[in-house]
């Protein structure tokens, strides 16, 4: 029960500090859930990421659903799942009830320019972390440009990125085990 | 009966969205259309209202839509439904994924995936530096310079030094943002 309440809690608190989509809460992720709980590692989180690219939902709550699943099992990932959402559910219900478009607001728009721009400082802080643990030979170089020139350079679906990458990974794998078994019987 | 409406329309988001947040918002467009909850000068108020609201937009938004189609009830109603499929879908393969974790397949397909995957996050970065470091998107390279903040980019690397060298919590940094954002903005 100690541990349901603690993914609840743990999950509506990186849900309460995302400012934007799911890039913002990589950096609250990398904090509450690698560094503070230990419950994954950081490349395990680039393993949920991989699977949330191409699947259904939002990249938010199939992380949190992923993360509770692997602490407590079914009940777990309802946990999380529901922390990471409930902050959304309160806040919004009382700004549509209460306060119209807040938007519009110049002090609000003031403090969303600075906030994105400690955003944009956190991803950036957040990226450096995931390619030293995700990019560690030139293959994952290779991966990784190859990832950026097709998605960012030429637009295309991420799902290519992914399954190019499931295919390439498993032939350079098995093109290294042939050599070193060569390398062996010579 | 809007509540049963509301569950198969935020069911079919939540499956059929794929990558994100913003993913959801063709879907919720057509559901302005097709029923009369919200108009699409509503959505685009919606959209601006869940960037600026914490939480991950897509789950702002199901809440919204909800809210302004059947109240407190609707929103709940919504917000579950949207992340129902998820929730079903990552289980089963979290569970596979504890199954063959030892599958040598599995283990080479994450080799290959792990460094794409930062690829890709690096890309999806891009978006978010846009519109924080200029003022307007520009057609040419002549107008991005020109819509260039350069007060914006000065309290972005001040921030960033900060983040590298201080490894303090991530929400200390986004409060000094919002602070610096009200004072810079309004006074400079």
């Amino acid at each position: 029960m100690r541990e349901l309440l603690e993914l609840y809690t743990s999950f509506f608190k990186i849900g309460i500090m995302t400012f934007g989509g799911g890039m913002a809460m990589l950096p609250m992720l990398q904090a509450e859930v690698v560094e503070n709980k230990h419950w994954a590692t950081e490349d395990e989180l680039l393993n949920y990421f991989a699977v949330g690219q191409c699947t259904p939902g939002i990249i938010a709550v199939n992380t949190a659903t992923f993360v509770g699943f692997k602490e407590k099992k079914a009940i777990g990932a309802l946990a999380s799942t529901l922390g990471v959402v409930s902050p959304s559910i309160v806040i919004i219900m009382v700004i549509a009830a209460f306060m119209g478009n807040i938007s519009e607001y110049p002090v609000v728009q003031n403090a969303l320019w600075g906030i994105r721009l400690a955003a944009c400082a956190l991803i950036v802080s957040s990226i450096i972390k995931l390619f030293k643990s995700g990019v560690k030979d030139v293959f994952g170089l290779f991966m990784f440009l190859f990832a950026f020139m097709i998605a960012g350079v030429f637009g295309l679906s991420s799902v290519i990125v992914v399954i190019s990458a499931i295919v390439f990974g498993n032939v350079y794998r098995i093109i290294k085990d042939k050599n070193k078994k060569k390398e062996e019987t010579e | 009966m809007t509540y049963l409406y509301l569950i198969y329309e935020f069911i079919k988001t939540g499956l059929f969205a794929i990558g994100g947040g913003m993913a959801t918002i063709p879907f919720l467009h057509e559901v302005a259309l097709k029923y009369d909850w919200f108009n699409t000068a509503d959505l685009v108020d919606m959209i601006a209202i869940s960037e600026s609201t914490p939480g991950p937009i897509g789950v702002n938004m199901a809440t919204f839509a909800g809210f302004e189609a059947a109240g407190v009830g609707g929103a709940v109603v919504s917000t579950l439904a949207l992340v129902f499929p998820s929730y079903i879908i990552i289980m089963i393969i979290a569970g596979m994924m504890e199954k063959f974790q030892k599958n040598t397949y599995v283990q080479n397909s994450f080799v290959g995936l792990r460094p794409a995957v930062v690829g890709l996050l690096t890309v999806a970065s891009v978006a978010i530096f846009k519109v924080s470091f200029f003022t307007e998107a520009g057609k040419t390279l002549e107008q991005w310079i020109g819509y260039f903040d350069y007060k914006a980019f000065v309290v972005f690397a001040l921030l960033l030094f900060g983040v590298m060298k201080l490894k303090k919590h991530p929400i200390i940094y986004i409060g000094i943002g919002a602070v610096a954002g009200i004072v810079l903005q309004t006074y400079f």
